[in-house]
């Protein structure tokens, strides 16, 4: 008994002195979490469909901005406004190739089930045929060991919370992330676009009969989901480089996160993101970092028991 | 107005319209009656292009409309208040309102302003969410959302379904004062008697096929009517 109180002891102490540090590192991973839930969420909510491909396209959003950044910043050391241009170019490039391949996903795996009226199971079956097809073929092309991304800027801390440094790369996380989720956030509260995904995720049937396109509903759903999983990727390939199989880890913790806040809820998906991101940042103090993951996944298996419908619960959805 | 000619619904293996034919008269209130199952529902989806016609036609305004897609029917001006009024159940009031104008390209501040005057109820309720109002708010609700598009022709399927009758005697009222302004109402019912009083024509189905039709006033006091939609043995 004594021995035990003195292992949490340890443990506590170890986690007030690391405290900020974990915290500032679980908010980063989580707000990369939170930008590919939204893109799980959202497409669920049209759909209701997990886009189990979802991971692939955001290995291929990393992929793109690690061509574009490599091919721009080639030896050079960029710095200052530079380093911003490249970032926000990095981002675009991410984001549009993670759209393009989304849209292509929806219009070859996903449309002609929509078409037949195929049942849920063939859907899985083919978001997983198409997601194995992308990750074979980026292994293919870009071969199958980890590549180092061109930095578009150096990375330092730029100052410190109650000791813990934030370095740069927190910071431009943090700003690129945070400006790209609040933006999807407006659009799809306010915008007439942002209406016609939710008209068709709360009744698809009477959305068509206000004039609403469904399919080209769904495709801007692909667009958006897939241009910020996309760019999550990048974001993600600036700290870790690129790697055809990327995506798995980090697209099945954004699952969870999902999962976590209440699939369909797109708030819930940051909120469920962030808390993730955390948790699984402190579990190093009490466990080895090696139980990071499976700290993730107990979360998603715990949640899908007590609280299927996560904590934000099903808001852009059909209500039941 | 619309004419229907012919038209054939199968589901499958299954025939639920065996040719029906149809006219709506501009200005005209008409209304389609019949037992459960008999075809009504499935005819006015097919109105709106929820449900495809296999054979014949549908002419609007001289239009054959029998292979438009439903998202394009408000833009022709055809609105259909759907059966269960499906008001959307997260969004607000207005949101609801928002999404009946969504084909206008222009402006429609004025019109929610209309609707609120027509449906004083809904302005008090504007920033709820539209699953938080009662049965009778969210027709008034389905209905406003329909008129939002300006339709020449508003297709209504069960308005009094599951509402209690004093707020029926209104939502009739209301549809009448729709007629008023302009609008041809086509209007599927099983509260055949309040439908007859206030249409100009109607049709009965039976089992997938216009049986009979006639004036409204002379199908209220016909025995076949009386006998199967009034209560009243012949």
């Amino acid at each position: 008994m004594h021995g035990f109180l003195s292992y949490l002891n340890a443990h506590f102490h170890a986690l007030r002195l690391e405290f900020w540090g974990l915290f500032i590192g679980g908010i980063g991973s989580g707000i990369i979490y939170a930008m590919v839930a939204i893109g799980y969420t959202m497409v669920y909510g049209v759909l209701r469909l997990i886009n189990f491909a979802h991971s692939e396209i955001f290995m291929t959003g990393a992929f793109a901005g690690y061509f574009t950044l490599n091919y721009l910043i080639g030896s050079s050391s960029p710095t200052g406004f530079s380093s911003i241009l490249l970032i926000i170019v990095g981002i675009l490039a991410g984001g549009i190739t993670g759209s393009f391949f989304a849209v292509v996903l929806e219009r070859v795996a996903y449309r002609p089930l929509r078409i037949r009226k195929a049942p849920k199971i063939a859907y899985l079956i083919s978001a997983i045929g198409a997601s194995y097809f992308l990750l074979n073929l980026a292994a293919k092309e870009f071969g199958r060991i980890g590549r180092g991304i061109a930095q578009p800027y150096q990375n330092h801390t730029v100052f410190t919370i109650f000791g813990a440094p934030v370095e740069m790369y927190n910071i431009i996380i943090f700003v690129a992330a945070g400006i790209m989720l609040i933006i999807v956030d407006r659009l799809v509260s306010k915008t007439k676009l942002g209406r016609s995904i939710r008209s068709v995720a709360q009744d698809s049937e009477t959305a068509s009969l206000m004039g609403v396109d469904i399919d080209r509903t769904i495709a801007m759903t692909f667009v958006i989901g897939g241009f910020l999983g996309g760019a999550a990727g990048f974001l993600y390939a600036l700290n870790v480089g690129v790697l055809y199989s990327m995506g798995f880890t980090p697209a099945l913790k954004a699952f969870t996160a999902a999962v976590l806040g209440g699939i369909g809820n797109l708030r819930g998906a940051v909120i469920g993101g962030l808390i993730l991101g955390v948790t699984e940042s402190f579990t190093v103090v009490f466990f080895s970092g090696a139980y990071t993951d499976v700290v993730a996944f107990a979360i998603l298996v715990l949640v899908l028991m007590f609280r299927p419908t996560g904590i934000l619960g099903e808001l852009i959805g059909r209500s039941a | 107005m619309l004419e229907v000619k012919n038209a054939v619904v199968r589901y499958g293996a299954i025939t639920a319209l065996h040719g029906i034919s149809l006219e709506v008269n501009k200005g005209e209130i008409v209304t389609l009656l019949g037992a459960n199952g008999a075809g009504k529902s499935t005819t006015l989806r097919m109105l709106s292009g929820l449900q495809a016609a296999q054979e014949g036609q549908i002419l609007f305004e001289g239009v054959d409309i029998a292979n438009t897609k439903p998202h394009n029917f408000t833009a022709l001006g055809i609105s259909h208040v759907p059966e269960g009024r499906r008001i959307f159940p997260q969004m607000t009031v207005e949101e609801n309102l928002d999404m009946g104008a969504y084909s206008r390209k222009d402006s429609y501040v004025d019109d929610i302003e209309k609707m609120f005057i027509m449906f004083p109820i809904l302005k008090d309720r504007r920033k709820q969410l539209g699953g938080n109002l009662s049965g009778g708010e969210q027709q008034m609700l389905a209905i406003a959302r329909a008129l939002m598009s300006r339709p020449r022709l508003l297709l209504l399927d069960e308005p009094s379904m599951g509402l209690a009758p004093m707020i029926i005697e209104s939502i009739f009222q209301i549809i009448g004062d729709i007629r008023e302004t302009g609008t041809t109402v086509f209007l599927v019912e099983q509260n055949a008697s309040q439908a007859l009083r206030l249409a100009d024509r109607g049709y009965v189905m039976e089992n997938g096929r216009i049986a009979f039709s006639d004036k409204a006033s002379n199908l209220l006091n016909d025995p076949r009517v009386r006998a199967v939609y009034l209560g009243e043995s012949a």
